[in-house]
Formats: structure tokens, sequence, C-alpha cells
């Protein structure tokens, strides 16, 4: 039963009921409706509890202001949290429900037991993160079950998403009558004009109001000058769509709700669209917000803005209330009681605090007969979950105390207003200051820091006629910026029907009979729970910036991010410090303006889109033997080849000991390739890596280091030379890419004379690791056009040659220790090869290994992962690697300078060693801290960690590489490794070399 | 979002096309094993950091690969020049006029 609908009028379809159910209670509304209006129509009160003090709140406004009607919609992958009710289009089935309120917004336990009031007094969060971690952790719980902030769905989001890139002439932000008129005149110039607004349909205020434009109602206005606009080709329409962000270099994001409105389980096509828009200039139209008065108990549910409450008379055909009382500080509202009178409901009385109004619409009150109280306030009303009555008193010119006696009033609705502030937040994205208006009584853009102009409301000018002029000259200027027209207005604003308006009175805290700090709660912020006592107690102990006062309360912190509180808020705590609002400045708004949706940020690019997957040439084969995967970068690696029923830990051991026992073999294809070509590229080599590349002759293959400027250790790899003047240096998987752009940046800024080039040749060739000593038996069956043999080609050499009838280049390299051919062939031929090669290696049992075993052998010789062994603070001395520092060369290489630095030179550096448990079956964890004494007292002396870790089934034990102090000179000393599970394992330090030491194994 | 002015590729792309790559115009002490330990030091780590008009490199890494200067603001953001290396930035910024506070406001 829609018992607060009108029969007839408004925008919405009378003829089109709609059901829906709000906290498992079902309800009909119609078509055209919020989910707010809808709310109102059937009379529910209470939307919500209050996120301190659990108390009953209900709709205050109609628009992204809303503070207390926050909902979840639908379950499951689609549900929505921490929607505001007044922004969701109501639609067939709609299931919705408060995000606060436990068990209930009916009844609420935390409110009962006055539980919130007790623990979180102002300067809660402040004082809570002064304390012990823990204790936050155990109020942030039990928090978030009693007030409720929404709940993230725990499925995959079953919706699509999409994002364009769009450029434009103009970007219109806000379809009332200033921005429609602005995109108007912008696209008689034919400049490329998008036109945003948050809501449904455009009219903005329009939408709302019962006036007149143009000697026609406003409705018929909007509805003549959105056909003009539709008639533009050169104009893109964007309803339901919030600029939510204004970014550098006038780019803007808009998101564009396309099904939403249509029910949760659309299908019909992409939910939202993220628009990204590079706008050569940009209009605010953007209104602006009212302000709701602060007085006792102004949160009881029936308390609303008059903007509002006129909004759901004249837009959704909604009474929300029997007996209005309507207070106001300005003549703006006092439409709001003519609305109500009109629509035949009863209009208890108008408070104005202002001694003696006399505006036009003041007569026509009177000529209505309406009660109306001058020099009077509204300072607290009667009611828990409904307003019954309001106490009136008499106040001082200034407003700020009260002068007589107090009456009661009974009603049931109290529509109040403070005035308006401007929507300056897109303003404010972009870095400028707002500035105070005492004229405008609120914060007005600040100067341009971007190419952008507000107009209309959003920069404090009110009225309709005036706000037209400024929307067409705003849109005509900022398509001559642009480059389009001469930036004359054709357009003259029509006679608007605007009453005369007396000056409104800044009232931003109405007097109680008792002091603020004593007096009833007078709440500022609705969403926090924000009071005037609160914002005054800050004020006492000592906080004066208004940074300070609005994390020690909160003021501004919710989700609303404070659109009705903040500026009642700032002036109470000027007046405390005794300042002007000017000087107390404001808090700066960021994006969002309202909540955006991860899914629309998101787009495409989720799951196997997230991220590029990148694929070797022989990937669908590792697959079909079922390799277990391992990311590296973007690459995907086998990472190990189980056998079925195998664990890992079986398959690894298995295939570490192929290796050393036969033959394995690994796709090395990832690594990173970098072609090197011209007269200087061995010069240029000699001086980013740490050894000597100028005697480097062609068929050779040489490893090195390469540093950074302070000597550490950034990436290694074996560089080949192909020909004269003409390398190939490989780098690490995950290092390709930063070591292309580090050999840039030197080429180009330090050495541009050197004559080299280099070229990413990472995905034109597929290689084939064949590696141990069955290794030369295995290649010999596919290659006859090289001379294997350990004499004629020996390791570090490379050979070009035919490898199973394709071209290839062969070199002998080796990362396992073992005899090591890496078969490199252009990539389209990779899985040929790697087939023919495993066919060939049949008789040897030839092995596929994955990662974990290339490490696992790796780390049996001791050879480093650069990133894994090192942190970017370990210089080649540190590694043992000294051998690898050219001492002779005559130009100092990038990190030589760096060595020499006294740090470099330290004893007590960590240095790379290897770690023997004591117990061979103990597996130390990677990370794990290493100390002398396990006994000492916390904190214990570190003395390095563990950076590497496995177990050699080769060798029958444990093994691990770590850093530790001085490690060189301390092999054979026992150290221990304290772990989180309060075990503490000794081991022995020894050489991070565990395996054929001498190196006999790769050379034969 | 920044938008930036390749001089090579002579076009103003998306910031998401480049990558920054420090400070621009740090000369690297011409021979190092010389350089006294201060004046390694303020080479190696020493940066400006300053509130408005900076001088730093950036890579066009998703297009011509070419290391450029760019002048840039810190606190507006605005990017007032974009030069070639081994050049110097003009007196008068060339494609500030383009991208940043031409045209008159409000
Ligand atoms: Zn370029």
């Amino acid at each position: 039963m829609q018992i607060n609908r009108l029969a007839s009028g408004g925008r919405v379809n009378h003829a089109k009921p709609l059901n829906f159910s709000f906290n498992g209670k079902r309800y009909q509304g119609l078509e055209g409706d919020t989910l707010a209006s809808a709310l109102l129509a059937n009379g529910v009160n209470v939307v919500g509890r209050s996120f301190k003090y659990g108390r009953p709140r209900g709709i205050v406004g109609h628009g992204a202001e809303e503070p207390n009607a926050i909902v979840q919609l639908g379950s499951g992958a689609q549900t929505i949290p921490n929607l505001r009710a007044t922004q969701v289009e109501l639609y067939e089935g709609l299931e919705a429900r408060s995000v606060s309120g436990w068990p209930s917004v009916d009844y609420d336990l935390m409110s009962v037991m006055g539980v919130f009031k007790r623990m979180l007094p102002p300067g809660f969060y402040y004082k809570t993160f002064m304390r012990p971690q823990k204790l936050w952790m155990t109020y942030e719980h039990f928090i978030r079950k009693a007030a409720g902030l929404g709940s993230a769905p725990v499925e995959a989001d079953v919706d699509s998403y999409d994002r364009l890139n769009q450029h434009c002439d103009v970007l219109v932000v806000g379809a009332g009558p200033a921005g429609l008129v602005a995109a108007r005149e912008a696209a008689r110039s034919g400049a490329r004009v998008i036109i945003a607004d948050e809501q449904s349909e455009f009219g903005g205020s329009l939408l709302g109001a019962s006036s007149h434009v143009d000697q026609q109602p406003a409705a018929d206005w909007l509805a003549q000058i959105v056909q003009e606009l539709n008639e533009f080709a050169n104009v893109q329409r964007l309803p339901r769509s919030t600029v939510f962000g204004y970014y550098d270099h006038n780019f803007l994001a808009i998101v564009e709700r396309r099904t939403d409105h249509l029910g949760i389980s659309a299908e019909s096509g992409t939910r939202q669209r993220l628009h990204r828009v590079r706008a050569r200039q940009v209009v605010l139209a953007t209104g602006a917000i009212e302000r709701p008065l602060v007085f006792a108990h102004n949160d009881v549910p029936g308390v609303m803005l008059a903007s509002s409450v006129a909004t759901y008379v004249n837009r959704y055909a909604v009474l929300p209330g029997n007996k209005l009382l309507l207070f106001t500080s300005n003549d703006d509202a006092y439409q709001t009681a003519i609305n109500w009178h009109k629509a035949g409901r009863e209009v208890v009385a108008v408070v104005d605090s202002r001694m003696a109004p006399g505006g036009d619409l003041n007569q026509i009150m009177a000529d209505l007969n309406i009660q109306l109280y001058c020099g009077h306030g509204v300072i607290e009303v009667v009611g828990k979950k409904r307003v019954k009555a309001a106490v009136i008193a008499p106040l001082s010119v200034d407003g700020s105390s009260i002068i007589g006696q107090t009456l009661r009033l009974d009603c049931d609705l109290v529509a109040c207003s403070g005035g308006w502030s401007p929507v300056i937040h897109l303003s404010s994205h972009t870095g400028t200051r707002p500035q105070w208006s005492d004229q405008v009584v609120g914060f007005v853009p600040g100067e341009s820091v971007q190419q952008e102009r507000s107009a209309g409301a959003a920069r404090g000018t009110y009225g309709l006629t005036r706000c037209l002029e400024e929307g067409a000259a705003a849109g005509a200027k900022a398509a001559l910026a642009a480059g389009f027209g001469d930036g004359v207005v054709e357009f003259t604003a029509p006679g608007a029907d605007e009453a005369s308006q007396e000056p409104q009175q800044p009232l931003f805290l109405v007097p109680h009979s008792k002091p603020t700090s004593r007096a009833p709660s007078q709440f500022v912020d609705f969403q926090l729970d924000v009071t005037a006592a609160g914002i005054e107690l800050a004020a006492r102990e000592g906080y004066e910036s208004v940074e300070h006062v609005k994390r020690y309360t909160a003021l501004g912190f919710g989700t609303d991010q404070g659109k009705l509180g903040n500026i009642n808020g700032l002036a109470i705590l000027s007046k405390a410090l005794g300042q002007t609002i000017a000087e107390t400045g404001t808090t700066i708004f960021r994006p969002s303006y309202t909540p955006t949706t991860f899914g629309a940020i998101a787009g495409r690019d989720v799951q196997s889109l997230f991220d590029p997957e990148r694929y070797t040439s022989m990937h669908r084969w590792h697959e079909q033997q079922g390799a277990h995967w391992e990311d590296v970068g973007q690459w995907k690696r086998p990472w190990y080849f189980p056998k079925p029923g195998e664990s890992m830990h079986e398959a690894v051991n298995r295939e570490c000991l192929a290796v050393r026992n036969s033959v394995g073999m690994l796709d090395a294809s990832t690594l990173g390739k970098i072609d090197i070509q011209g007269s200087d590229a061995a010069e240029f080599l000699n001086r980013v890596y740490t050894n000597g590349y100028l005697k480097l002759a062609a068929g050779k293959c040489r490893y090195g280091l390469m540093l950074k400027e302070d000597g550490m250790v950034f990436d290694d790899g074996v560089t080949a030379c192909l020909a004269e003047n003409h390398y190939l240096m490989f780098t690490t998987t995950g290092g390709a890419a930063g070591v292309l752009s580090w050999l840039e940046l030197w080429h180009q800024t330090e050495w541009p004379e050197l004559n080299v080039f280099f070229t990413s040749a990472t995905d034109h060739w597929a290689t084939a690791t064949i590696t141990g000593p069955n290794a030369r038996k295995v290649l010999e069956k596919v290659c006859d056009d090289i001379d294997l043999s350990a004499d004629a080609f020996k390791f570090m050499d490379w050979r070009d040659g035919t490898v199973a009838d394709v071209a290839a280049r062969v070199f002998r390299i080796s990362f396992t220790g073992e005899l090591t051919f890496e078969v490199n062939v252009p990539a389209h031929h990779g899985r040929h090869v790697w087939e023919k090669l495993y066919e060939a290696g049949q008789e040897f049992d030839i092995t596929p290994y994955g990662t974990e075993t290339m490490h696992v052998l790796r780390a049996e010789k001791g050879f480093i992962i650069v990133g894994q062994d090192t942190d970017g603070s370990m210089t080649p001395q540190d590694l043992n690697m000294g051998w690898v520092v050219g001492k002779n060369k005559d130009f100092s290489f990038i990190g030589h300078r760096g060595l020499n630095r006294e740090d470099c030179q330290r004893e007590d550096r960590k240095q790379l060693v290897g770690l023997k448990t004591l117990d061979p079956k103990t597996v130390l964890p990677e990370g794990a801290q290493i100390v002398v004494d396990p006994s000492q007292p916390l904190p214990m002396a570190m003395q390095g960690h563990v950076t590497s870790s496995y177990y050699s089934a080769h060798l029958g034990h444990s093994i691990a590489l770590a850093v530790v102090k001085g490690g060189h000179k301390r092999i054979g000393e026992t150290i221990h490794c304290p772990l989180a599970d309060g075990r503490s394992v000794p081991a022995e330090i020894v050489s991070s070399v565990f395996y054929d030491p001498q190196g006999d194994r790769q050379n034969v | 979002m920044l938008q930036i002015y390749c001089p090579y590729c002579k076009q103003t792309r998306e910031e998401e096309e480049f990558s920054y790559a420090g400070e621009a115009h740090i000369k690297r002490p011409s021979d190092p094993q010389a350089a006294s330990d201060k004046e390694w030091g303020d080479y190696l780590f020493f940066r400006k950091n300053p509130r408005g008009i900076h001088h730093e490199m950036w890579q066009h890494s998703a297009g011509c690969r070419r290391y450029f200067n760019v002048i840039r603001n810190t606190v507006t953001y605005e990017v007032l020049e974009s030069y070639p290396m081994g050049t110097s930035p003009s007196e008068q910024p060339a494609h500030a006029a383009t991208i940043s506070t031409a045209g008159e406001l409000q």
C-alpha cells in the first residue's frame, strides 16, 4: 500500500507498478521511482542504523548526497554494496537490504546496549591507532559486524564491463539547466561535445521543480532542449553516467551504468562502461547540494532536506509525511512549503531563522495562510523512529543564542534548509584550492589550473535565469578555447518565473537551551555520527588544522565524503577556534565522487586477460605431458612434469637424478635474448659488464655480471660473439626488458658516440637445453654437421649447424654443471626440434624437467639466481664471484667505482655461503633468519638469511644457499635458524658449491 | 595521466607509452676512478626532488624507445617542454602552449 503516493503527477508512470523487497519485506513502487522514493511512498521510516550509536536513520536527501540510505543490492556474484537508495532506479524484482543495523535496522543491538557511545568517543581512531595494533584488530572485527559497511561479493562477477578511450572538444559535466545550455552552445560551434549526468534523465534540478521557464512548465522546456541536443550529430549524451574523477592534463573518468536499472540479472549486454576521456575543454555544471541544519536530534527519521521533500513531491508524486514543518535560513526553501500545501497536506509552520524575511515567496505563504515563525529556530526534534514534534525557540539576530520561551509543534516531517553548497568536488580534483565566499555562504571553485570552467550553481550562482546565462556563456567560451565558434552566445536566457529573494542567513549550528557539550546530539556528519560536540571537543583537545580534525573526528570520512556535513563541520570548528571559515580552509575532495565499481575500472582486463601470458613454442607439448606451471614474469614455464601418482617432491627428485645420471631436457626459450651489433659493440659490452669482452672471438661465449653504478649485481648471463661486431646477449627471464632499457639508457645518454644497436630477440628463438652425461649421444643422433667431440666443441663455445633438419645455433653453456648443449632454433621450429630431440633421447630415458629441478641442480653447483640469491645489495665479491671482475680493463665499467666505496670493502658484509643442516632431511624454509645463539633474548642479533633451499636427491641431504655476515671466513661454523613454529634448526656453514667443485663434469 | 610530447616521434602521446627514467642532466664524472668519494656519492645518490620545475628523463618505451628530456612541474604536473638528449631546453618552452595554460579561463 503506497500510503504516501499521490494519485497522479510527477515523472513516474502510475500505470506501471513494480514489485521490490527491502530488508526481506515486499513492497510496490512505480516505474520512474528510485528505491528511496518507493520506500518513502510506502511509509518506510527507518532505512539504516547509524555507524557508532546505532540510531535509527531515515532518508534525508534525493541524490548523491544521501548519507543514511546505504543499501546492498542483490546477492551472490552480482551483489553491489554501498549504493545510495536515492540513486538506485527501481526495477521489477529489485532486492535490497540495509548495510547497517545488526541484527536488523528495526532492532539494533548496539543501540540497545549503548555500547558504541561509550566505546567510540571522538578521536577513537586516532587513539586506537596509538595503542598496540592488536587491539585495533579486535575493534575492527566488532565494528564491521555491528556497524555494517556492506559486503563485497565473494564470487566472480558474471557481468561484462567495457572501457572506452575517447577524445572530445568540450566535456560538459552535469545536465541541469546550466549544463544543457552549455552543451547546446558548444554544439552549435561544431565542437565534439560529450554531456554526462549521473541521473537517469537529463534536467538536474528542473526534474524536481514546479517552476516555469520561458512561460512554459519546466518539464516542457526541458523536453525541448533535450530534443535539440539529440539532433546534433556532434553531441554524445551520457545519462546514468557519473564523472567521478578529474585527473591531470584534462583527463576525466566517467562510469556509465548501462543495465543496472534493468535489474541485477540483466543479460542485455555490457553492464557498465568506463569512459576515459581526454577533453580539450571542460564545463563543470555540477550544481549544488542543500545544506542541512544542525540541531538536537536532527537525525531522527522524518528530518529531510527541503529540496528533497520538494523533489519527492514534484518528481515522484510522493508525500514523505503528513504534517510538514519547514525550517529555513533562506527564501529558496519556501517553495517546498508551497508545493506541500498545493499537494494537499498540512503545513504546520514555517520557521525562519531570519528576523524579517520579505521576499515574494513570503507573500505567497501569507496568502496561503501558512503560519510563519520569524527569528526562530528548531532547537530539537522529538521522536525516535519518526519525528513526532519539533521544539522551536526565538533566536538572537545572529542565530547564536536562544532569547525566549520554547514552543512544541506537533509534526511528522521537518524539511530543513541551511542554504546550498556548490558541488566543487571535480574542481578540487584538479588541485585548485576551493575559495570561501561570504556571499555564497559556501566554498566555490578556486582559480582554474586545468582547461575547465564552472557554471551555474557549481560556482555559487543561484537563480535559474543567471544559471542559464552563465551556462550558455561557459559553453561558448569552452568551444572557442577548443578552437570552435567565436565565443559569442547566440542564446538569450528565457525569463524564468523567479521570485525576488532576501539574503540568506549563515546558520551552521542552531543553539540549544543546554551548551553544545551537554545538549542532545546535534549531528553534523550523519554517516559517521560526528556531532557538533565532537568537533568542539577536537578543538578543545588542541586540534587546529582542518585535516587533523577530519582524522580525529572522522568528519567527511564516509562513503559520502561528507557531502552534507562538511561545511557545517568547518563552520563549527572555525567558531570554536575563533577564526573565519576562510582561515580554517577545507579538506580536499579526491576521486571518486561517488563509489565506483571495480568491474568498471577493470573492464575486460580480468581472468585470463588480466595480464598477458607468454607461451613458448613447445607450450602445448608441455601441456600434453601434464606439466605443472610456474609463472616467471608473464611467461608460463613448466615447473615439473609429474608422472601419474607422483608428488612434486617425487617428480623433482626423479628429474634431478635423470640429469645427473643420464640426460634431461629443459625448455629454456624464455631466457632474454638481445641481439647487439655495430662496430663498437665489443667496446660497449666491455663497459656494461664487469669482465672483458674485447678479446671474445667469434664462436666463443662468456659469462658476465652486470652491475649498477653502486657496484651491486643486477643481472647476469652469457654473451656469445656471433661474428665480428655481432653479439647475442642472454639475460635472465625476468630481467630481459629491464636490461634492454638499461643498455639503451647508457648508449643514448652517456655514450651516443658508440656505434651499436640493440634488438630484442627473445621471441625469435626457441631453446632446448640437453644436459647430462648422455647429452652428446642424444644430440649426435639428430645433428651431423657439427663436430660435437670434446676437443672440437669445447665448453663455452657455440657452433652453427643443423639440428633435426633445422638451422640451429648450439651453445655449450651449462646451468646444471653437466655436459650441456643449448639448441637454439627459430621459434616456429621449436616444437619440431624439441620432439625430435625427445625421440632421439628415448634410449637414454631422456627426462623433460621444469624450473624446480633447474633450481635444485644449479643450487647444487652454487650458481646464483639474480633476484633470489641477490637483492640489489650484493657485490660480485659478496657472491664470491670476484673472478668475473676484470682487474685490468681500460675503461671504468659500470659499477667499478662503486665497488671501491668503503662500504663495499667491509669484511662483515653479507656474503653468499652454503648451509648444510645437521639433520640431513630438514629443508630450511627460504627466508629463514640466521643467528648465532638461538637462546638469546629478543630481538636477536641477525646474521643473515637463507636465500635458496632444496632437498638434493643426488647428494642425499638438504642444501641451502644463504647470505651471512662475513660468511666467507666462517666456513665450518654452526649457526641456527629460529623458525616461526618455534623450532630452531642448526646448520653448518659450508662452501656454496656442493657438487663437483672442480667443474669437471661440464667440460667432458 | 599525463600527455607527453616525444621529440623524436614528434607526437603528443599518453603517459602509458612512456617510462620515467630519473632526473636529467646528471653528469657522470669523466674519470670515475679519479672521483673523490664525495663527488661519486653526489653523482650516485643525490637528486634534487624540487617542488616545481623539474628536469627529468623519460623513455618512449612503447614507441621509438628513445630517451629524451622533459621539463615538468611537480606541483601541477604540467609538462612544459620535451627536448632531445644532448640539447638544452629553449628559453620559451615550445610545447607548453598545446598542453598547459593556454586559452582564457572563466
Ligand atoms: Zn618516440
